[in-house]
């Protein structure tokens, strides 16, 4: 009697389990193909080659691809060195006692919890008024430089992590040098761990708004240098729905993309996270 | 391989250590930074006015000096939370059932899913939510764009992640216990209601708060569809503004104290998602997840 019971709970419980999660399934397949479809039927290769035109209603996103280009590698320029280097101290040269590497580490967890639009407020503040760079792409890249930093650190330290220190110890018992050892050893090992923090870095990026608004700028016209303002892609598609009656087609255009774009990087992502992090470790 | 000048140079470790020392100070200064910029700037308008008008003042009208950020701040703890609330449950949902019920196949699939919705832009979701959801609601009762498509919006954003920490920490509950339990003679739901569910009850909770503040910290999607009119809303269906898509609407043309408001508000909402990620890391466990 218990027991018959027991079992009816069982299966209803399993098949409300499977009902709602492939409910849930089909509605997030549903979503992505509502977003993606309309701009995938009507995008054309001269969008990507021509400028806009009329606001943005149409003509294409040449110069918008530029500018997020333009931005992407500011941030870049300046995450990097700063992101390896903090990397490499907070992995190679700091025990996890040490109170300075302990600060840093939880000043960088503070960091990635700090909302975008609060970069974007502290970039117009420190990049816009007090460096006088304005509403410019170096502005909105440095912004976003700060806001990828510790994605950036987390995804190379664990790269560094997975190096097992039998290596070290050898490297050290042939007399090599600290800096031979970081470049000739840990640097070319920790290349998988890197390209990873790189790629997730990029793709937070790419789809970042909050915080280009008012650090780059509103300005659709081919930037001529990077103390120009320029409009991002999401920015882009931001302006489009929000201020520009009749844009919706050419939004849906730019939104798949950024999503092809994202769904790139995506993939690649977890490509080299799974195979070449995995391997590489293995294989030594 | 190694020529003779890469063996041990003193020099060069020293200025390499140096160099990465600072570096990391660089990173780690940050935070600080970000703190020390956001409170000098709201400093001004709290020294004019005095910290309590922002919660006193008549309403929000930045040209007369009034700055009430209460209305603003409901609606974007109202909105947090209804999401929240709402993402939790399903994302327990899609963790056990990715974790005790699907084959292995389609669990790929799943969680692939769930990776993708959670690279997608906010900016796209909220144009979804401008061209479906809001004129959606707006059928049901005008006029669409409302806190509840907020909360909507919200919900499907956070759900990812919520699902993928649930899923982690399914994952992680001790293969043992499951083994013992199921030699005992449980059945699978009781496995999972009596043993994984309490074990896992404290960092369910943690991921929970987590979403919190990152809803609190959303700005595109929430502003393309919730309405932003400031107001107290007296229903689900009424349009609000909140904290985060005001300072979005109004950064690129305020001045003065104005501006230095709507540092206060950014003060506002760093303090609040600051104050979540301490509080979910109180009630984390030993469990380490990205």
């Amino acid at each position: 009697m218990i027991k018959s019971a027991q079992s009816k709970v069982e299966y209803l419980v399993t098949y409300i389990v499977w009902g709602l999660s492939i409910l849930l399934l089909l509605s997030m397949i549903f979503l992505i193909y509502k977003m993606v479809g309309p701009g995938f039927s009507t995008i054309r290769w001269d969008y990507f080659l021509s400028e806009p035109l009329n606001s943005g209603r149409s003509g294409g996103i040449s110069s918008i691809l530029i500018s997020t280009l333009l931005i992407v590698g500011v941030c870049l320029f300046v995450a990097i060195p700063i992101g390896l280097g903090t990397a490499i101290w907070l992995t190679e040269f700091t025990t996890s006692q040490s109170f300075l590497g302990q600060n840093i580490r939880r000043s960088l967890d503070i960091l990635a919890g700090v909302p975008s639009i609060v970069f974007g407020l502290f970039g117009n503040a420190l990049f816009c008024r007090y460096l006088g760079l304005g509403f410019s792409i170096i502005s909105g890249g440095l912004t976003l430089a700060c806001m990828v930093l510790p994605i950036l650190i987390r995804s190379i330290e664990v790269g560094i992590r997975s190096i097992p220190s039998e290596h070290r110890f050898s490297a050290s018992a042939l007399g090599l040098s600290t800096f031979s050892q970081l470049y000739h050893l840990i640097l070319p090992l920790a290349v998988p761990g890197i390209v990873v923090g790189l790629v997730l870095g990029i793709g937070r990026a790419v789809a970042e708004t909050a915080a280009l608004v008012f650090t780059s700028g509103y300005v659709d016209r081919m930037p001529s240098s990077i103390s120009d303002s320029g409009r991002s892609l999401s920015v882009h598609i931001y302006d489009l729905s929000m201020n520009v009656p009749g844009g919706e087609s050419n939004a849906y255009k730019s939104v798949f993309v950024i999503l092809i774009l994202l769904f790139f990087l995506n993939t690649l992502t977890m490509f080299l996270a799974d195979r070449l992090l995995a391997r590489k470790v293995m294989n030594e | 391989m190694f020529n003779s000048n890469t063996l041990s140079p003193q020099r060069n470790d020293f200025f390499l250590l140096w160099t990465l020392r600072s570096l990391s100070l660089i990173g780690g200064a940050l935070s600080l930074l970000i703190l020390l910029f956001i409170v000098f700037e709201s400093s001004s308008v709290i020294q004019e006015i005095g910290g309590l008008s922002f919660f006193t003042d008549a309403s929000w009208y930045p040209k007369e000096g009034l700055f009430n950020l209460v209305p603003m701040l409901a609606a974007s703890l109202l909105a947090a939370f209804g999401a929240a609330l709402l993402a939790a449950p399903l994302g327990i949902l899609v963790g056990v059932f990715c974790n005790f019920y699907a084959p292995q196949s389609l669990a790929w699939f799943y969680r692939r899913c769930i990776d993708l919705l959670a690279g997608i832009p906010s900016v796209v979701y909220g144009f979804w939510g401008l061209v479906f959801l809001v004129p959606w609601i707006g059928s049901l009762r005008p006029p669409g764009a409302s806190l509840i498509s907020g909360i909507i919006i919200l919900t499907i954003m956070i759900l990812p992640t919520m699902a993928m920490t649930a899923d982690a920490i399914f994952r992680t509950t001790s293969k043992s216990q499951l083994k013992s339990a199921s030699a005992l003679g449980f059945s699978k739901w009781s496995i999972i209601y009596k043993i994984v569910f309490p074990a896992a009850r404290k960092n369910l909770f943690a991921g929970f708060i987590l979403q919190i503040g990152r809803a609190l910290g959303e700005t595109m999607a929430i502003l393309m569809v919730c309405g932003n009119v400031v107001q107290l809303p007296k229903s689900f269906f009424d349009p609000v503004r909140t904290l985060t898509a005001n300072m979005a609407l109004e950064m690129a043309y305020a001045t003065g104290q104005h501006r230095s408001a709507l540092f206060v508000s950014g003060l506002l909402l760093l303090i609040l998602v600051v104050g979540l990620v301490f509080i979910a890391d109180f009630f984390e466990q030993d469990l380490r997840y990205d």
